[in-house]
């Protein structure tokens, strides 16, 4: 984790290694799984002991999770309609899930595994996979409408249809680059600068340690700026989520 | 009755001058700024391009008729990651979508 001699090292911070020992060497338990784990406990016990008192006046931790519920509730009542309020759960899941995984990797020593395309991908086919069945349970075989506009020429079908079909399927695919490329470039910003705190400051005399402030100041501005990002990548995520239920659930 | 109302409504004034309320913020477009707005429509043109190109050159392998569908979907693709674009600036619940 730490930036070591002379070179610029900014992409080890994402290998994965084994944890748990032997066993976790067997199963492959890499410390990504572990800050995921982490990240559903921390999310269960956040909204599990928050709401826990049921204090009309709450506390901080219930404040927490009461306000974290009503920011997702009203994301996705906004996007979809009343309807969506029963994909609440799975969007609040994810939610939760993205944003602990950022924010996890803010702690020192801590892992980022929403810098994983495999991960982030991962996420967003089963957010693909879930709203295409859910259009289909609601629309059956209207849903294939959705990829020819009404009153579009039908001459142009052999055109507009391809194209939405690639639209569509691209979906995914930007859901999971945008969240993935963001973390990564973050992290990257935040270890070539701590690099260069190490690689100045080194240097010999009091301009060494003077030089050293520069980067170690933008270091700091970097560190509020990914935690800004690491909150709006899990809105993205989710607001991305609720526009495409919206989409299953009303087609047009 | 009156005198909640009254508190309400020196609470939303006393808000405001703290700036405390902010504005609604525009739905469909969360990550605003310039180099927000310039990255999501990168992200946008680059996936459905990619998408279009993997669905040539696999349907190509299945055919055998390199190069031929490749170049069509490398065609249809950025036309799909345009569409993306357009849709991302346009509007959400319009006509036609």
């Amino acid at each position: 984790m730490a930036a070591e001699g002379k070179s610029i090292d900014a992409l080890s911070q994402f290998e994965l290694t084994p944890v748990l020992g032997a066993v976790g060497n067997a199963v492959g338990f890499t410390q990504s799984t572990a800050h995921m784990l982490l990240a559903v406990g921390l999310v269960t016990a956040l909204m599990l002991w928050g709401v826990s008192r049921r204090a009309i006046v709450p506390g901080r931790l219930q404040a927490l999770a009461e306000s974290s519920y009503e920011f997702v509730h009203e994301l996705v009542v906004g996007q979809v309609g009343d309807q969506g309020r029963k994909y609440f759960p799975f969007v609040f899941s994810l939610f939760m899930f993205i944003l602990f995984g950022n924010l996890l990797g803010m702690v020192p020593y801590g892992f980022t595994f929403t810098s994983h395309i495999a991960v982030t991908f991962g996420l967003a086919a089963l957010v693909f996979v879930v709203v295409t069945v859910i259009a289909l349970m609601i629309h059956g075989t209207h849903f294939f409408g959705y990829f020819f506009p009404e009153g579009a020429p039908k001459v142009l079908a052999p055109l507009i249809i391809p194209i939405e079909v690639i639209s569509y399927l691209s979906r995914p695919v930007s859901l999971s680059v945008r969240l993935f490329a963001n973390m990564v470039a973050g992290h990257v910003m935040l270890k070539v600068f701590a690099t260069f705190v190490v690689m100045i400051g080194s240097a010999a005399g009091v301009l060494g340690i003077l030089g050293a402030t520069l980067p170690l100041a933008v270091n700091i501005a970097l560190i509020g700026f990914e935690l800004l990002v690491a909150f709006l990548q899990a809105y993205v995520f989710a607001i991305l989520t609720s526009i495409y239920l919206h989409d299953a659930v009303h087609l047009h | 009755m009156s005198e909640k109302d009254g508190f309400e409504e020196r609470l939303r004034e006393a808000r405001t001058r703290r700036g405390l309320d902010k504005p609604q913020a525009t739905r469909g477009s969360p990550n605003s700024g310039p180099w927000g707005v310039g990255f999501r429509a990168g992200v946008e043109v680059v996936s459905a391009l990619g998408v279009g190109v993997f669905l040539g050159i696999v349907l190509d392998r299945w055919l055998g008729t390199w190069p031929w569908l490749f170049l069509l979907f490398f065609v249809l693709g950025s036309a799909a990651g345009i569409l993306n674009v357009y849709r991302l600036f346009s509007p959400r619940r319009g006509a036609g979508r």
